[in-house]
């Protein structure tokens, strides 16, 4: 049975599932029930400085979109940090902790971008006895207009500076959460780095507007008919978060930096992918605040299972395994030819495929009479869209030709080994092989 | 106070009133809007979907259910009623299971299609619900057709012609327009009187008049219509009814199934229908289920089925074959009658077994004799009061095309009419292709 306790940046936890920083993690009471319901550690909602606490608004502070039966694909929210006074906070903080000591408890500190500001909070935080902390420099809505959160994010110099000074005046592991809202992720990772950071967490949410009311034209959540763009989390933005910390994982500045992945995690599947690109572990959010606390009995046992069966004993023997598959488009092998195959006793002719292929793609698919689909050999370019739309998983699939072959659709034999675009004499820029 | 259902006899009255409204309340009750949305859902916009091919009204199915799920049923009821304007109807009493829902994929990939038939009774209730007519007339033309009966083909047809511009009289033999859609169709299915609610709606938008006990071949003649009507749509139904060639068959208690729906169907109080206790149903068909399930619903003791064939050979299909027996009506396969026994009124029918040689259906000789104070005869109707003049198809008045008789500006469709099976949505697509026919030949 592998063992599912995961050691990030030391702070060991029973499992590699964190509850993000955010509404679920907002009070002990919530806490304490996520514990009791089995997860391996939760980042505190964000605590901003002493002193009157924010106010949030009082109407919705969520927008969705839903997929087929309204499943709950992505959420929207303009939430801003504990609207508690940090005092409450702190204490409850120091009391879990206390009664939870094998599970990790990380405190998320949004303060002004002025050093006395985190000089003041940092020791108080330290006294709760907090396995670490993490500087929210992604929230995208609200508190970026007072020039923290993603304002900060935006900014690499203020990431790498207000960083060291959490380094300076805190002893245990900095994380900082990295902000979507920007063209390159890679550079406000590095400033992370540079300023000391022993990881970075991401993504925090996506500027999002969900939908606008027809009737009244405000945006939607709409508080009194207007709306503001909120941050968007949820299923629909794990392929970003994916690509987001892939860059991280990759890139020759940051590579090796810890990273906690966060962004759409819904099942263990989406977790280990995440850890496949190279996390250390993974925070949630959506998929509980849509379906419970009781989620991690699957994402424990399912990643457990997956593990057992790949022969991993332990989650650190797969982190990263992934990061040397991610490459540039121009190195992808432009030698492999593969062609759509459809399963003829799993299709349920429901011509999907075919409206898909001959309406928007390559006219590649037959449809007969009696309504068999077939695909046409000589005009697949293999370019996966029937596989995505088929509502049965596994009855098309993508084929590889062996080399040898003659391709139909080219008329060429499909070669051995591998040619990239940079060499392949497909491209009449290519550069001879050195 | 109920006379229960071992009264012997054919007595009224049997169960309570609060009984029979339950019993013949709705088979299948409306879909929320939540239902709604879940079942819609399922639809995957199948290309040329193979639901729309099963469907004799061509009804753009996936589309509609798109309207559904795009938050627009009432587009979605529209979508329906311009292939098949008697759609709210259609949807409570076609056989959905053979045709369109047979045919969706996901019966094939999960034998659970998507609920097309209850989506399409949600979408045209909501246009139905709003009380105005979505079409509207084209500006008159001035020249005149005459159909002949006002059940689904005959309504289907006017209400195209009348949409053209056309003015359309429809003359019914009966009291009510409707045709089986009031006087035929099980109670269950079509409840609160949907069937008239559906002809005031269908006659908004106008151009429309019903001359009701108006009689092919008595009140009118073809000749005579001919002369004062630019066309001429035949939809009179089969309301000849097969005979049943068996000893005792004269005996009182012993009718016709159709008759005994049209007295469930107009009954004011069904407290005051009578039915027995121990009623046998001659035939295999839809009839013979709607008569079996009504008797049982009234409150008759026992029901029997009682079909000369096999299971496999009945008209009814297999869902309406188990909703039978879902009620506890019993079905007897490869039985004959031979004779009903009883003093004066029935009180026993002999059943011979049969099997099949050579393709011939034959009596094994063996006999059985099971209680039958009622025998309802459901053995097929035919055509009858066609007028001479037509040539036939088999028993059938033959047409080529879309509803052509041998009869130049007259159309047949409907039941009376060669081709098709006998249901409602058949007989809308009928009158509907008919007056495309004519409103082009009008319009040459």
């Amino acid at each position: 049975m592998a063992d599912l306790t995961t050691d990030f940046l030391g702070i060991s936890s029973p499992n590699p599932f964190w509850l993000a920083s955010a509404p679920p993690t907002d009070k002990e009471y919530n806490v304490r029930r996520a514990f009791e319901a089995g997860w391996g550690g939760v980042v505190w909602k964000t605590l901003g400085s002493e002193g009157p606490p924010v106010v949030n608004v009082n109407g919705p502070r969520y927008g969705a979109i839903y997929g087929a039966d309204r499943r709950l694909l992505g959420l929207n929210n303009i939430e801003l940090i504990t609207d508690r006074p940090l005092e409450v906070n702190l204490e409850e903080m120091a009391r879990v902790k206390a009664d939870y000591p094998d599970r990790a408890l990380i405190a998320s500190i949004m303060v002004p971008c002025e050093e006395e500001a985190w000089k003041a909070i940092l020791p108080r935080v330290a006294e709760t006895g907090a396995d670490g902390i993490e500087l929210n420099f992604g929230c995208p809505h609200g508190m970026s207009e007072r020039g923290m959160g993603s304002a900060v994010g935006q900014v690499p110099e203020y990431i790498e500076m207000v960083t060291r000074w959490c380094k300076r005046y805190y002893d245990r592991p900095v994380i900082v959460k990295l902000t979507p809202n920007i063209t390159d992720i890679r550079k406000p990772a590095a400033a992370a780095k540079n300023g000391g950071a022993d990881a970075v967490s991401l993504i925090n949410t996506i500027n999002s507007i969900t939908s606008v009311d027809l009737d009244t034209f405000s945006p939607e959540p709409s508080i009194d008919g207007k709306g503001s763009h909120g941050g968007y989390c949820g299923p629909a933005v794990k392929p970003i978060a994916l690509s987001m910390v892939s860059e991280i994982a990759r890139n020759e500045t940051t590579r090796g930096l810890p990273i906690s992945g966060i962004g759409g995690v819904t099942t263990w599947r989406d977790a280990a992918e995440f850890i496949s690109l190279g996390c250390g572990n993974v925070q949630v959010c959506t998929a509980a605040m849509t379906y419970g606390f009781k989620i991690i009995d699957e994402l424990t046992a399912g990643l457990s299972e997956w593990m057992d069966k790949k022969g991993y004993s332990q989650v650190s023997d797969f982190v990263g395994r992934a990061v040397p598959n991610v490459t540039d488009w121009q190195y992808l092998n432009l030698n492999y030819v593969a062609k759509a195959k459809i399963d003829q006793d799993q299709c349920i002719k429901c011509g999907r495929c075919y409206a898909a292929c001959e309406d928007t793609s390559h006219q590649a698919i037959s449809i007969s009479a009696d309504r068999v689909f077939e695909v046409k050999d000589e005009e697949c370019v293999a370019c996966n869209l029937c596989v995505d739309v088929c509502p049965v998983e596994g009855c098309i699939t993508m084929v590889p030709m062996a080399a040898g072959e003659v391709d139909p659709r080219t008329g060429d034999v499909v070669q051995p080994g591998y040619a990239n675009w940079t060499t392949h004499p497909n491209n009449p820029m290519a550069k001879a092989a050195e | 106070m109920a006379q229960g259902q071992m009264a012997p006899g054919i007595v009224s009255g049997r169960l309570s009133s609060d009984e029979l409204t339950s019993n013949f309340s709705d088979l299948h009750p409306p879909l929320a809007p939540h239902e709604a949305a879940v079942a819609a859902d399922r639809c995957y916009f199948c290309y040329d979907a193979p639901c729309v091919t099963a469907c004799p009204t061509d009804i753009d199915i996936p589309l509609f259910i798109r309207q559904i799920q795009a938050g627009q049923p009432q587009s979605a009821g529209r979508t329906i009623l311009e292939q098949n304007i008697l759609g709210g109807m259609c949807a409570r009493v076609c056989p959905t299971e053979t045709l369109c829902e047979e045919a969706c994929v996901r019966e094939a990939a999960e034998g659970k299609p998507v609920e097309i038939g209850r989506l399409q009774r949600y979408a045209t209730d909501e246009v139905m619900v709003t009380g105005k007519h979505p079409f509207d007339r084209a500006t008159p033309t001035g020249k005149t057709v005459a159909v002949i009966g006002a059940g689904p083909a005959g309504l289907a047809c006017a209400h195209r012609l009348a949409m053209f511009g056309h003015d359309v009289v429809i003359h019914e033999a009966r009291p009510k327009p409707g045709g089986l859609n009031e006087y035929g169709i099980a109670a269950y299915k079509s409840t609160n009187n949907f069937a008239q609610a559906e002809v005031d709606w269908l006659l908004k938008i106008g151009g429309i008049a019903i001359e009701t006990g108006s009689v092919l071949g008595e009140t009118i003649s073809l000749d005579g219509l001919l002369e004062n009507y630019d066309a001429v749509f035949l939809s009179i139904g089969l309301t000849g009814v097969n005979a049943l060639r068996t000893s005792g068959a004269d005996k009182e208690g012993v009718r016709h199934a159709v008759d005994f729906i049209s007295d469930v169907r107009q009954a004011a109080d069904l407290a005051h229908l009578p039915v027995g206790r121990n009623v046998v149903v001659i035939g295999g068909g839809m009839t013979a289920v709607d008569a079996a399930v009504k008797s049982k619903l009234l409150g008759a003791e026992h029901v029997t089925i009682a079909y000369r064939r096999g299971r496999d050979a009945m008209g009814a299909s297999r869902y309406e074959q188990d909703l039978a027996a879902s009620h506890g009506v019993r079905i007897m396969a490869n039985v004959q009658p031979v004779a009903i026994h009883g003093n004066g009124a029935a009180a026993e029918i002999e059943l011979e077994y049969t099997s099949s040689r050579d393709g011939q259906l034959v009596g094994t000789g063996e006999t059985i004799r099971i209680p039958a104070d009622q025998v309802l005869k459901a053995i097929g109707q035919s055509l009858d009061g066609a007028p001479e003049d037509l040539s036939l198809d088999g028993n059938k008045i033959a047409v080529s095309g879309a509803g052509r008789t041998s009869m130049p500006g007259v159309w047949a469709g409907g039941d009376c009419a060669a081709g098709g099976d006998d249901l409602t949505v058949t007989a809308v697509a009928e009158g509907r292709d008919a007056a495309l026919d004519i409103h082009a030949m009008l319009n040459s």
